[in-house]
Formats: structure tokens, sequence, C-alpha cells
């Protein structure tokens, strides 16, 4: 049986579709109302509430924690001071990626992590190699629920409730009380927005469900299901494991496995040469720089709203774009005399409802990766498939100043 | 020889000697070539092991084998088994009782399971994951090995050399995390590899129970670490190491299987066990049944185990010493014994009371290592266990016409039972192991004896006795590195064929092995066609 998430109780009754799928083994919803754009558009118009209890979390603590974490993730945890959150991944000895997750530092010495899998046992395994003799490794998955507040008003609601969101910073972390809960909350998100994420533990969940409620009612506070945050994250540009690239942990060959850099994460070694850290997959990485053997990069393409439009009309149909999001795989070829050239592969794909065009996430081949190549992307139309006109383009697709502006500045844009 | 003439009905192109699944495997293939073909069995029914029986009236017991993974995927195509009825059913649970009312159930989703598994250890439950990932790996890595005939690695044959530097170089360009797995399975007990990865013990014994499953053998002793890896090898849907169950239990099985022969064109021909192989010099020519009447064939294939096809179909004095001196050596120590029940109800759990759906695959009975280094104790001192290690099944939980509806029949696989008692004998301790099998239940299933309506005992020697596996091992043969591969049954004649031009082997005794996965029949009806298109007949 799927377990639930701390704030099921209020989840229930609020999910008017009947429809309940499972992440990680925990009952979500996909969407609780009829439309889907509402909730996709109260991201990017009001203020979104997202249960994103599922997801999977650690603790650190202990003097060997920050060794622990060097020496595991690849961006260096020693630029990831007390109140601050990092952007990280963690790669196999080859290089490739096995999970990406956001730590958040939330006290001197003591991180807090959240991942798509388990990782636990690898942590603590790891840990052993490395005979620390004082690291501590803790699952706290359950003892915590975690609620994504995420819109241009997401401010204006944590505002009501705590004066800690007003000095917090894009990646800052505090703990605060809501309601007269203790609340760590930081400001990070998977929808590219203005957003926090706020852990709060299991006991006092249903309190901050309700102050949060209570808080957004003024601005159109819309509880939203894991598909209205996934059409979002294509627009803001970020992966998501199993969909846009697969642990090598669970891998069968090298073909289903990534490095950081073919994800387009390669920023996160701009300041290698200034560390010199030994950390898991360091080698491999480096001589994917120097030799240049990255297979891939992942990139964002924008298909040409008219082409698309064209090949529907040439077939007699009105092209969809009404709530259209896609984690097949579509085949991209490369244009020129020859037909059919495979060239790489849409992992995400979404009509976007703010840009008003079809994007994609995709893998295209280096010398096509570059900002306003053209492409080819195979769509079905009428059940046959047909070209369209795509262009790479830079992502975030979308990224309004308001993520990650100071609050003093106005997160309103 | 025999004076009778020979007639026209008498002669076949072909005599497969058994009715087990091998043989009848084997049959279908060499009738699917065009081969008038002949299958003998001495008992009442095909199936050998694989068989279902109505013992008493409604319910069906799967007397010997109850379940299904490893049959290799091309026989199902190669001998059109749908046509003829296969439905494999999935097991979907697995069920693992603790004795102070702890559990693991897992089932079909890999999310559920590890929220499962975590509750008991969330270490272990992310462990799990990466285990089962590298042992599919590495089971897709052996595959092509188990689907062909295996080299020689006697021979010095330019073909067989060629297959040995093969199969070097196939095992060296492994990715290192398969083959430290691999090597790690032929070295090292079971309880080891479950060591190094799991902390919880009831986790490292429901992986540890296929390490020990009908071998004679301990969870810490090191060939279990490959008979583990052995029941990996299967899968159901590709889904490596799961297991399945036969509509009708395995006997519906074999009679697919018979169909298919049929169909070909192929004769079977119970009561008619085989007393000899006829030769004419060197050659086979046939065979002299009990009753003394003889049949005649240039080929003859015995599905029978190493020990019946060397040294008691043909006389061992006519073969090479040193292959008579590997099957002499060669180890059956049958362990094994079953127990089935015919029950009014389903068990009942504490705590999951109501809960059917709990039976509907394995429930393994056997709680930790130590528990199952108990009961080999108790083998190694050449008596049953006292408290047995059992593999239940109660299939009609998920097939309704193996049973009067409400009512179960329940299949228990019983570890440990030497065939040779040290102190007693087995007539004298059939109904103790019955009643230490069903006591042993009784712990797990408060109030199960209450239950059960029929008993059934089959020990080692009815094993032997009504099916003719010697010993009573239910593979046919250890599954010891020595007795596999290149080794099964012997080096040098692990291909299926004799020293005797013409006379073959294709039983569990020959490579891949033991369970029903048909390869031996397959195989050697490969090796088989192959010799003839070679000699242009």
């Amino acid at each position: 049986m799927p377990l639930t998430t701390p704030f099921q109780a209020r989840l229930a009754p609020l999910n008017q579709t009947g429809i309940w799928k499972h992440w990680s083994g925990y009952l979500v919803a996909p969407q609780y109302q009829p439309s889907l754009n509402a909730e996709y558009f109260a991201i990017r118009n009001a203020v979104s509430l997202l249960d994103t209890s599922p997801l999977f979390k650690l603790r650190f603590s202990g003097q060997d924690a920050p060794r622990l974490l060097s020496h595991a993730l690849v961006r260096n945890i020693d630029d990831c001071d007390v109140g601050r959150a990092q952007y990280t991944c963690w790669c196999d000895a080859r290089g490739f990626v096995l999970q990406d997750g956001v730590v958040l530092h939330v006290a001197p010495g003591e991180y807090q992590l959240t991942a798509a899998e388990p990782t636990l046992h690898y942590f603590r395994a790891l840990a052993r190699e490395m005979k620390l003799a004082d690291a501590t490794i803790e699952d706290i998955s359950s003892e915590f629920g975690i609620l994504a507040l995420s819109g241009p008003h997401a401010h204006h609601v944590l505002a009501q409730l705590t004066d800690a969101a007003n000095s917090l910073p894009y990646f800052g972390v505090m703990q605060t009380e809501i309601a007269r809960c203790e609340v760590t909350v930081s400001r990070t998100g998977y929808t590219g927005d203005l957003g926090y994420e706020l852990w709060v533990r299991s006991a006092d969940a249903l309190t901050l469900w309700d102050a949060l409620m209570a808080a957004g009612r003024g601005f159109n506070i819309t509880p939203i299901g894991t598909t209205a945050l996934k059409m979002s994250r294509v627009e803001a540009g970020l992966l998501l494991m199993g969909t846009d690239f697969h642990s090598s942990r669970f891998a069968w060959v090298d073909a289903q496995r990534e490095t950081p850099h073919e994800l387009g994460w390669g920023w996160m070694f701009r300041r290698l040469g200034q560390d010199d850290r030994d950390f898991i997959g360091r080698r491999a990485i480096e001589a994917e720089i120097n030799e240049r053997t990255s297979r891939w990069k992942t990139v964002g393409i924008a298909v040409d709203p008219y082409d698309y439009e064209r090949v529907y009309a040439e077939a007699g149909i009105i092209a969809p774009r009404h709530e259209l999001y896609s984690e097949s795989t579509m085949s991209i070829y490369r244009r020129g005399a020859k037909e059919w050239d495979y060239a790489g592969y849409g992992s995400s794909f979404l009509a976007s409802p703010i840009l008003r065009k079809p994007i994609a996430l995709a893998k295209l081949p280096l010398d096509l990766a570059k900002r306003g190549t053209e492409v080819d992307l195979e769509i079905p139309v009428i059940r046959q498939p047909k070209n369209v006109l795509a262009r790479v383009e830079p992502v975030p697709f979308f990224n309004p100043p308001r993520k990650t502006a100071p609050v003093d500045e106005g997160v309103n844009r | 020889m025999s004076t009778k003439p020979t007639s026209a009905e008498e002669r076949y192109d072909a005599i497969v000697i058994g009715g087990g699944h091998n043989g009848l495997v084997n049959a279908a293939y060499l009738a699917k070539a065009g081969l008038k073909t002949l299958v003998l069995e001495r008992r009442h029914l095909v199936g050998g092991a694989a068989i279902t029986e109505e013992l008493v009236p409604g319910f069906k017991f799967t007397t010997f084998s109850y379940a299904i993974s490893l049959l290799r995927p091309d026989i199902v195509h190669d001998l059109d088994l749908v046509r003829h009825g296969l439905m494999v059913l999935p097991l979907i649970n697995t069920f693992q009782p603790g004795l102070n009312g702890e559990y693991l159930l897992l089932g079909a989703d890999a999310d559920d399971n590890y929220h499962e598994i975590a509750r008991h250890s969330v270490e272990d439950a992310e462990a799990a994951r990466d285990l089962d990932h590298r042992i599919a790996r590495l089971v897709r890595a052996l595959k092509p090995w188990v689907d062909r005939i295996p080299p020689n690695r006697l021979s010095s044959d330019p073909a067989e050399l060629a297959a040995m530097a093969e199969l070097q170089e196939d095992m060296e360009s492994l990715d290192p995390e398969v083959r430290s797995l691999l090597e790690k399975f032929m070295n090292s007990s079971a309880a080891e590899i479950l060591d190094e990865v799991f902390e919880n013990e009831l986790v490292k014994a429901l992986y540890a129970s296929s390490g020990i499953i009908g071998s004679r053998v301990g969870a810490r002793d090191k060939e279990s670490g490959l008979i583990w890896l052995f029941h990996k090898l299967g899968d159901f849907d590709g889904v490596p190491g799961n297991w399945g169950f036969h509509k009708g239990g395995n006997g519906a099985f074999t009679q697919v299987l018979a169909r298919a022969v049929e169909d070909f064109g192929g004769v079977i021909r119970t009561h008619a066990g085989v007393e000899r192989v006829l030769s004419d010099g060197d050659r086979a020519s046939g065979v002299r049944l009990e009753d003394g009447s003889e049949l005649y064939a240039d080929l003859v294939v015995s599905a029978l185990d190493p020990r019946q096809t060397f040294t008691r179909l043909v006389d061992p004095d006519d073969l090479p010493q040193d292959l008579v001196d590997h099957i002499r050596s060669y180890k059956f120590q049958g362990s094994a014994a079953k127990v089935n029940f015919a029950l009014s109800a389903v068990p009942t759990f504490p705590g999951l009371e109501g809960r059917e759906d709990i039976f509907q695959g394995f429930t393994n009975l056997g709680p930790s290592i130590d528990y199952l280094e108990e009961a080999f104790a108790d083998c190694r001192e050449g008596r049953f266990s006292r408290r047995p290690f059992l593999d239940c099944c109660v299939q009609s939980t998920i097939d309704p016409d193996m049973s009067p509806p409400g009512q179960h029949i329940m299949s228990c696989f019983v570890m440990y039972a030497p065939y040779q008692l040290a102190k007693s004998d087995w007539e004298t301790e059939r109904t103790s192991l019955g009643d230490t099998v069903q006591a042993t239940v009784e712990e797990f299933f408060p109030g199960f004896g209450e239950l059960v309506l029929h008993r059934e005992v089959v020990t080692p020697l009815d094993i032997e006795q009504q099916i003719g596996l010697s010993e009573g091992n239910i593979f046919a043969g250890e599954l010891f590195p020595s007795q596999l591969f290149l080794n099964r049954p012997a080096p040098g004649w692990n291909q299926y064929r004799t020293p005797i031009a013409g006379y073959y082997q294709c039983g569990s005794g020959t490579h891949p092995g033991g369970c029903i996965t048909g390869g031996p029949g397959k195989l050697a009806a490969e090796q088989i066609l192959g010799d003839r298109t070679a000699r242009g007949e």
C-alpha cells in the first residue's frame, strides 16, 4: 500500500479529480482540479502550494560531515555557508551522475539534503569507507513534510506569517516559526519562479498547511499537483531524474548514463581550478573537459510556432497546444540534404502556456548545441511522424527577475 | 538381442527415454525437425518431476516441482507453446514472516518494496535495490552462455578452442563491477555476500534461501553463492529473478509440452520403462523395454539423470573409465522433501488476518541465517531438520482451478531432508517428517493444523523411486561449480553427446542444469540436429 504524506488529511478532500499517482511510494495528486492550466497559471500569476514530502531527506552532522560532503558532492560544500543552499550533484568514479539534489546548510556543520532516490546507504557506506569517525547521516524522510510555495505572490503570503522571509536571498536558508511551529525556510524551488520551500515536523504539518492557505486566501493560493510543477520546471530548464537523465547506479550500459557536462551542469565546475578537492569523479570530469569527450549537450529547443502551425494545418487539423506536456522521447534530426538524419532527442516537451510555443529539453551533439542552431523535431501528426523546425535556445526559457531578486528590490516582476 | 521381428511401427528416427519436461522439449524439437520421434515414459503420465495430481477430489497437487521461471523464452516460440495452452501466471508477492510478529511482504511495486524493507532497515532497502540491479546486470551478461551449447574444455578441436577463447574474452570484457560480483558469487557463500550488503536478518534470510534451495549446502557454505545466482538466471517477462506459476500447476505445463510433441507428429508412450539402450557395434540402435520388447532407432536420447544415462541404461564397461569415474563421483545427495496440504482455508498470519494475497507468491519460512544454519546442522548429522526451512506456495490463491472454491492447496518445499538418514529410514520417518513440517508452519501461522484436510509427504526416497531422480536430487545432480557448465555432467561430455555414437543426453544433469528451464532439451536437440547435418543426414 502506498504511504501518505503528513498533509494527506488536507489534500484528500481537495482532489476533485479522484486521480492519484505514486511518487516514491507515496500517494500524490497529479492535479487537484479539472483544469491543469489553472494550476499551472497559479505558479506564474498568483501563488501555488505543492506538497513535495515524498522527496528523500537526509541530515548530515558531526565534525566530519563537511569532509564527507566535500568528497561526495561535485560542488564545493565549503562555498555553502550557514544559511545558504546549494544545488549540486554527485557522481560515480567514472564521472557519471548518480543523483542531483539541494543541500541546505541549516546550522554550523549541520546539513540537510533532498534527493529523488534513496541515498542514505550510499553516503553511510562512503563514510565507512573514508573511515570518518564523526559523521552522522540520518534519513529524516518521514520526520518532516515539505511544502513548496511558489509564484509571484509567494512572498506576500509568507510575509504575513514570518518576518524571516523579508531578508532571505535566493538560495538562502533560515529557521523560523510559523503558527508556533518550527519551520526551515529556503528560497529554493523547482518552478523557476519566486518560491520558498518549507520543512516542517510531520506533527506540525497540518498547522503549517492551514496557516499558508489562510494567508494566501487573498492571493488566490492554489494547491497544485505534480503535473503543473513539471510543466513549470521545463520552462525553468530544470532536469527531472528518470526523464531527462538517469542515475548511473541503475544503468545497464554507458549509453544510459550522463556526465554533469552532458547535462548542462558545466557551471558547477567554474571554480574547479581554485579548489583541489578530491571529489568522486573529479579525474574523469577533468579528463572529459580537457579531452572534450562529452557525447551530448543538454539544451533547450523551441519549436518555430509558424512551422508548428503549418504541419498541422497541412494535415487539416488545429495544432494542439492546450495542456500539452510529455515525457516521451522525441527524435531530433540534423537539417540538411539528408532526410531523417538522426542527431539527438528531446526528453521533456511542453506547449509552454506562458511562452505560447512548444519547447523541449533535448540532448544534441556538441556541434548542434549552439544557440540558434536549427534542427528538426519529430512530432506525431495524426499518428504520422512529421518534422518541425526548432531552434536551440538558452535555458531557462522563462526566468523572471523576481525569482532571484532581493526582497527589498521588489519581487513583483 | 531380441529375436522379435522389426516391424515398421517399431522403428523410429529418434527415441527419447523419459517424459520429463526436458525429454518432451527435446522430442518436440526433433519431431519439429521432421524426425519420427518416440517418447518413452515409465510412469502412467508424462511430466517427470513436473506433474499435477488430483490426490483428493478437487485438490490438485504439484507433487514435486511447483514453480517456473527459468524456462528459456525461445522454447515458447519455437514450439508454439502458447497455442498449446501455456499460461505462466506471475507470483506477485513474496512473504517472509518472522517468529516474533515481524514480516516482510514484498510485491510488484519497487517503491512499496523499498518502504517495506525500510521498516526493518532503511539502508537495506536501498542496498536491496542496488544488489538487485547488480545481479540483473550479471544475469544479462551470463545469459548468452546459459543459452548455448557450452564449450568442451578438453577438446583440441579448433572450434572448441575458439569457443573457450571467446568465453574467456567475454568474461574479461565484463564491466568490472559485474565481473567482481560474478567472482563473489563463485567464491563466497550467500551469507558472506549478504553480510557485506545487508544488516537486517529477515532481509538476509530472504535472499539466502535462494542459495540453499534443493542443495546439500548451508547458507554459510561456499557453494551457496553460485546456487543463489543460478536461481536468479530466470525471469518473468524479462524481469530477472522473478518466478511464475503455470496455470494448473507444472503438470499442466508438461501437458502443454506433450501436446506440442504430438502436434509435431511425435509419439508418446507411457508405461514404457526402458531397461537398456541397445547398440549395434559402437552405435546406438534402439532400446529394450522393461517388458522385454525392443524398439529401434539410430538416435537414442536419455532424458534421465547422468547416473542412469551412463551406468544403468548402458554398460559402464563400454565407456571410458574417466567418464565413469566422474559419473560415479558426481554428487546427487538429495536433501529436500515436499509436504503438500489440502486446506479448508488459507493460513492466518497474526496481524494480517484475512489477507489471502500474502500467499500469491512464495512464502519463505526461514527468518534468519541462523535458522537456516540450524536446519542444515541436522542435515549434517544425517537427519531431517527438526525445524526446517520451508518454501511454501498456496497456488490456489492465484489459480482457482487448483482447489474447490474457498479451499486451498499448499505446497511446502522442505529443506533439509537428506536422502541418507544416519539412524533411520524414510518409511519410518514419513509421518514424523509430515508432523515436523506441519508443526513448523503452525509456529508461523497459529491454527494451521486445524485447516489441514489432507497431507501428502514426499521423501527424497519417494522422489527417487517414483520419478527416478537418483538419490532424490531435484536438479538431477548438485548445482556445484564442479558439476555445472563445462563440467555438467562431466568435463568433455558436457555437449549432450556420449561416447556411444547416436546416444545423447538431454536431462537436467546437462547444461544449463535443473529447474524447469527446457534448456538441456533444447540444446541437446540443437547438438543432435547439428551432428546430423554435419554427417549429411
